[in-house]
């Protein structure tokens, strides 16, 4: 252990040193600087049960680097990309060694819950180092602890829940739902986003978790209540068609409500019998296949000319899209300058508005967590694919859901116990 | 919780078991006569299912009624072939080094789960069983259920009694019992072992790759199945006693009852109990359930 520590505090000293001498570089000689490219790092998942939605991503943001012709402000842009396959060890040690080997300025990732919050804690411990999120929509990663070297352009899994569950008890009139989610970081922000208005508005909620990666559901499906309206399903990736096919294989017929990377290209471009389950379905995001907007009709249309693309951008490709969008701005605004341990650069960072790909406007709050819009969407077929239309737009939530941020703050962390399935008083 | 609950989750597990059996047989089999730790049986079992998946999509979308029968005999060709390979090329002049042929394996392993990524990307996939086995059936106490779950149980049966024919009314059975016993002496007999390996390796791998179709197509395919399926059948096999047929059946059932009781009861824990039975196995009877000491 003694030398561990030991090994540990000298690492640091070197670290330190190797940043003086950076900064001290950096002041001496500006117009070298200028000529050293731009090291942006990326972490995403190419392996595990986001691997789809993590190629996706990289396609979106290889499309917004060709545009920039991967130069800002007369400084190359030098990618290095990195992957991770969902757990947050795996996402930490990927970052570390893109800040620690490859030396990276700015990383953008990583694509799910909780390796959200592992690269948020990681980022307070760096200096002049930021992290941009990818596509993670945990809410404490922003909420709870927010790393002053964290921004986050796309909105959290809370947020995205936004209407969907007064839709549900108000609009489709159902009283009793059942809940199946991953039991991890991300979905415990659905489903407090989901039970928060759902509660209030009177209804009975009943819940089944199951660890990520779960690929037999069978005596999960065999445990739905035979009360329940509804069925809403909080998975994702291969976890959420596993779930869908083995539901249909096991004659279900409720009527299915879908968290927000349910209702995504990953589950609706696979083929088999979940499809029949699918079309109809209702979910809530920050994004659907159908926006009326010229600002996503021309995003799609930039979108499909990328190889391998589908035929509409995913959640995940949507959120690293938006959230390059916000470092590219901030990094022309401040002509590609990241001295200053990136003081200006962040500063330019947070105060970015702009218009995401969907045609949502985004801001960031004190937390650098964003304000935008969220989408109600249904599952249509068009022309024999299914696609999600989004038919109605909850502007400029924030993260609190409207809820002053203290009171939110006293409701605690969303668990797989703090549900957030409080009923009306 | 309800006995039609009780009953339904017992199916699963025994249904989940059987999909276990089918893959950790083939790993068993290999180790009972070679003593090699085949790290690279999960990478046999995704080269059967995605090999498999390509000849059966174009047949599917033809609407031929064979397409998934073709898949399965493709994966299980494919699995084969590779196996054969390996064992001639790498694994052959090692015998007898384990700990060569395990890190092989495991750098094997690494190779062709990289070059699957590579030509078959990362989007999940799924077979679609034949009509006479989609959908679900009545089954007394359980109520519908579906079909193809049933029929992992008729294959399981099918491999577990061929085996057991294979292994104790055939020559080569015979020979490969024998080569468990005293390879030396099977070798002074005049039995040409490294064929008999090359045998047996191309059965132990058609096996996975039976496993990697029949998997594919109760649970989707995707990266990542390789090490899942190579942990499960680790843990079946060191259960129910390497090299011993009747262990894996019942290391299956158990590894399959577990997974499934936990996972209504404490799914977040579920994974553990896996493991709590392999650790009191270990701690009890470290051969396994039906192994042997040596």
């Amino acid at each position: 252990m003694s030398l561990r520590l030991s090994r540990r505090s000298a690492l640091k000293g070197a670290g330190a040193l190797a940043l003086t001498a950076a900064a001290t570089g950096a002041i001496k000689a500006p117009a070298i600087a200028q000529n050293t490219p731009i090291r942006l790092g990326s972490v995403t998942t190419l392996e595990g049960p986001f691997a789809t939605g993590g190629q996706d991503a990289y396609r979106t943001m290889e499309m917004l680097l060709q545009a920039e012709n991967f130069t800002i402000g007369g400084r190359r842009i030098e990618w290095t990309r990195e992957s991770s396959n969902a757990q947050a060890d795996v996402a930490l040690a990927r970052a570390r060694k893109l800040i620690e080997q490859d030396n990276v300025d700015i990383i953008v990732g990583p694509l799910s819950g909780a390796e959200g919050i592992a690269l948020k804690d990681y980022s307070a411990t760096l200096t002049g180092k930021t992290i941009v999120n990818g596509s993670s929509g945990a809410s404490d990663t922003t909420l709870r602890n927010p790393s002053r070297n964290f921004f986050r352009f796309n909105t959290d899994g809370t947020q995205w829940m936004a209407g969907l569950g007064n839709y549900v008890r108000r609009t489709l009139n159902v009283s009793e739902v059942t809940v199946v989610a991953g039991d991890y970081a991300f979905p415990y922000a659905q489903v407090f986003g989901f039970s928060l208005e759902y509660c209030r508005a009177g209804g009975k909620v009943n819940y089944l978790w199951s660890p990520l990666g779960t690929t037999d559901f069978a005596s999960q499906i065999a445990q739905i209540p035979r009360t329940s309206g509804a069925l809403v399903v909080v998975h994702g990736g291969t976890d959420g068609l596993a779930f869908m096919t083995q539901y249909a294989q096991a004659g279900g017929n409720l009527p299915i409500i879908g968290g927000s990377i349910m209702a995504d290209q990953t589950m609706l471009s696979a083929r088999g019998p979940h499809r029949r389950l699918m079309v109809g379905m209702v979910a809530s995001g920050p994004m659907a296949d159908v926006i009326d907007d010229p600002n996503w009709t021309d995003f799609v249309a930039r979108y499909k000319r990328m190889p391998n693309a589908f035929p509409s951008p995913s959640i995940h490709a949507v959120n690293y899209a938006t959230n390059l969008t916000g470092v590219i701005r901030a990094l022309k605004e401040v002509n590609g300058d990241l001295s200053n341990n990136q003081a200006a650069f962040q500063r330019a960072l947070a105060a970015q508005k702009f218009k995401a790909p969907t045609g949502a406007d985004v801001s960031l709050d004190h937390n650098r967590q964003a304000i935008s819009d969220i989408f109600l969407t249904k599952i249509e077929e068009r022309g024999g694919t299914p696609m999600t239309v989004a038919f109605e737009r909850a502007r400029q939530v924030n993260q609190t859901l409207g809820t002053p941020e203290p009171a939110f703050l006293a409701l605690g962390a969303p668990s797989r116990n703090n549900t957030g399935c409080i009923a009306a008083s | 919780m309800t006995s039609q609950l009780a009953l339904t989750i017992i199916l699963n597990g025994l249904t989940l078991a059987a999909l276990y059996f089918i893959v950790a047989s083939g790993f068993s089999l290999i180790f009972g006569l070679m003593r090699t730790v085949n790290m690279a049986h999960g990478s046999l079992y995704m080269v059967g299912a995605y090999v498999g998946y390509a000849l059966w999509e174009p047949l599917y979308d033809a609407d031929a009624w064979y397409a998934w029968y073709a898949g399965v005999a493709m994966g299980m060709a494919a699995a084969a072939i590779v196996g054969v390979a390996m064992q001639r090329v790498l694994l052959g002049w090692m015998q007898g080094q384990e700990l060569r042929q395990a890190l092989v394996t495991i750098g094997l392993s690494i190779i062709i789960a990289d070059q699957i990524l590579a030509y078959y990307g990362g989007n999940p996939r799924q077979f679609f069983a034949p009509d006479a086995i989609f959908g679900s059936s009545n089954v007394p106490g359980v109520g519908r259920y579906p079909t193809f779950r049933l029929f992992q149980i008729g294959v399981a049966v099918v491999v577990g009694i061929g085996l057991w024919l294979l292994l104790n009314r055939t020559k080569v059975g015979l020979m490969i019992r024998a080569g468990v016993d005293d390879r030396d002496m099977l070798s002074a007999c005049g039995v040409d072992v490294p064929k008999i390996n090359i045998i047996v390796f191309a059965l132990g791998a058609a096996l996975a790759g039976l496993g990697g179709v029949i998997g594919a197509t109760a649970q989707p395919l995707a990266q990542g199945v390789d090490g899942r399926f190579l942990l499960i059948s680790l843990v079946v096999v060191i259960v129910g006693g390497m090299g011993s047929i009747t262990g894996t059946a019942i290391g299956a059932i158990l590894v399959g009852l577990a997974e499934q009781i936990g996972q209504a009861l404490f799914p977040t824990y579920s994974v553990i109990l896996t493991f709590v039975i392999m650790v009191v196995v270990l701690a009890l009877r470290p051969q396994g359930i039906m192994g042997r000491l040596r």
